[in-house]
């Protein structure tokens, strides 16, 4: 027995490292190649480490544009998604809508459905119409688009979950129906608002295909697509900057998530249905 | 990322006088239903009849004139089975898709049985490392792949040739077994995450008196393990399905070359709509493509409504 209970946890060590090692490889290169000076495709520990790198993506102005870029439209979608999909879900509840949560898990299947390369053709066409075809906001409403089925479907069990009586009681304290949302709900979901707005976040964060189709200039494209611009004249990919600029695209990302699975834990929360 | 709770029944149930009148209700509902007119109904409206007419990006045809079913018999004209052919997409992205799908569902399910009732710092450090290639962006993770498979410097080939395995240059010589495998890396920790919350939902009790009863460990993965979590293994079989099914991230690897030997069907969309210009055959593909996820998403909902009287239970 003792000796079929070492043989086990043997086996678990093994097989766990293995599966470990191959999630971490491919990742290896984006920690080691950034602080190597002569970074090739090669996994190399730099040696010296140094900061070149990044001192010469931090002194291109569109690299720089590009990450701010990114900010502006993942924290316009952000908000924009959350405001609308906030309202959404709170009228779905509280205001009598027969059938409110088969229509958002229709709109959930619809939304899986239409989406990606295949809406994208319609979605050029709209943006184009609208006159809206190389300007972050033309980005920022298609994105919030993309996100809002999903952020309603969320939200909505937060705010089902709410018991009525916090507006009942607002209301007997004088307070209007447009002032329930901002002054009794938005602060009792909150962590439905930061979980909804983070996944926003980092959604529109590492976009690249609807940025690279909607816009055109150098001065609006986010990091993702700016990531291609450091070619060489050959038509190679220049590593050193484009390790070092991969590196401080992720770090948002990865901060984001370090702060989320601390403060909440990264979870699913009651698991899948149908 | 994090996905719906069924919390929401039990309110419904006894539900007093609505709080809100009905048209304060529309008035908060109206910028989500202008969103999802503008985004959905409209570009799936936009779909639909475009893919009956000739129109294109540029040129003479930016128009477009009714021409039948025309488009969607080009779809399947006499070439398509041959590289950069509409069929010849749809089996790559069966390969592609069948590939990543039994790679993920394994690799996600061995995890989540391997870490099962475990705490600790190791079962921390593999989840959040599997949970990261999930979530990272897409483009530097793709950096990272290409450098992973490079056939001279790639921290891949260098292991092979150690081992005495050969160093293929993989984005030439396996390009769709090299997308395949950065898929199953990438998404693995969806169905790693949601099976070790459907695992950690088993009443231990199970487990245990089946061990009394003398049941070894594979039985009890067959008897009891593996039944209690078909609701999540279904789950994440259609929505992986769905997912890879309309990935474009293979894009950044190999930009469906070398001759279209990962032209999926993302890709393959991409190209014809906006490579080619030709609207009217890009929306017929849409179109096909939208009727197949609706086909799998039907199926799903058949056999998700099957099992739903098991769930209340």
């Amino acid at each position: 027995m003792r000796g079929r209970e070492v043989a086990a946890r043997l086996a678990f060590g093994v097989v766990t490292t293995l599966l470990a090692t191959f999630f971490a490889l491919p990742c290896l290169w984006l920690v080691l190649a950034p602080f190597n000076a002569r970074a090739t495709l090669a996994t190399v520990l730099p040696s010296p480490p140094s900061l070149t790198n990044f001192r010469a993506v931090l002194g291109n102005h569109d690299a720089v544009v590009g990450l701010l870029n990114s900010g502006i439209q993942a924290l316009g979608s952000m908000l924009l998604t959350v405001a609308v999909a906030a309202l959404a879900a709170y009228a779905l509840s509280r205001a009598r809508v027969p059938g409110a949560r088969a229509f958002t898990a229709v709109l959930l299947m619809f939304s899986s459905v239409v989406s990606g390369t295949v809406a994208m053709v319609p979605i050029y066409n709209i943006i184009l119409k609208l006159g809206l075809i190389d300007t972050q906001l033309g980005v920022i409403l298609v994105m919030t688009g993309g996100l809002l089925p999903t952020a309603i479907f969320l939200l909505l069990d937060f705010v089902n979950a709410l018991p009525k009586s916090y507006e009942e009681s607002a209301a007997v304290c004088g307070a209007r129906p447009w002032q329930y949302l901002p002054q009794v709900i938005f602060p009792l979901i909150r962590p439905g608002l930061m979980v909804v707005g983070v996944w926003a976040f980092v959604g529109v964060w590492g976009s690249f295909l609807t940025p690279y189709i909607l816009l055109r200039s150098n001065s609006n494209l986010p990091a993702s697509v700016q990531a291609y611009q450091f070619y060489n004249d050959n038509g190679q990919p220049v590593l050193t900057l484009v390790s070092a600029y991969s590196f401080l695209y992720v770090l948002p990302v990865l901060l984001l998530y370090l702060w989320v699975n601390w403060r909440y834990g990264f979870r699913f929360f009651g698991g899948i249905k149908g | 990322m994090s996905v719906p709770l069924p919390r929401a029944r039990r309110a419904a149930a006894a539900r007093p006088p609505a709080l809100l009148s009905a048209r304060a209700g529309v008035g908060f509902l109206l910028p989500a239903l202008a969103f999802i007119a503008l985004f959905l109904l409209v570009p799936f409206a936009w779909i639909v009849a475009v893919s009956f007419t000739n129109q294109s990006l540029l040129g003479a045809n930016a128009q477009g004139q009714f021409v039948g079913l025309s488009n969607y018999a080009r779809m399947f004209d006499a070439a398509t089975w041959l590289p950069g052919g509409f069929g010849y997409s749809l089996i790559v992205t069966a390969i592609f898709s069948l590939g990543s799908l039994a790679g993920q569902v394994t690799l996600g399910l061995t995890l989540a049985l391997l870490f099962h009732g475990q705490r600790g710092p190791w079962r921390e450090v593999v989840f959040t490392l599997v949970t990261l290639c999930w979530i990272l962006p897409e483009v530097p993770v793709a950096f990272g792949w290409l450098s992973f498979l490079d056939r001279d410097f790639g921290l891949l080939n260098v292991l092979l040739r150690a081992l005495h395995l050969g160093s293929p240059d993989w984005t030439l010589d396996h390009p769709l077994a090299a997308i395949i495998l950065f898929n199953i890396w990438r998404g693995t920790a969806f169905s790693m995450l949601l099976f070790s919350a459907a695992l950690a939902s088993i009443p231990p009790s199970y487990l245990e008196v089946a061990a009394v009863s003398g049941a070894g460990p594979w039985r009890r993965f067959w008897d009891i393990t593996l039944p209690s979590i078909r609701p999540q293994l279904l789950s994440a079989l259609v929505l992986i399905s769905l997912w890879t099914f309309n990935t474009f991230g293979p894009y950044l690897i190999t930009a469906g070359g070398p001759l279209n030997k990962t032209d999926i069907v993302a890709i393959h969309t991409y190209r014809v709509a906006f490579r080619f210009g030709d609207w009217g055959l890009g929306t017929a593909i849409a179109m096909f493509t939208m009727l197949l996820n609706l086909l799998l998403t039907a199926v799903y909902l058949l056999a998700a409504r099957r099992r739903e009287p098991r769930a209340g239970a």
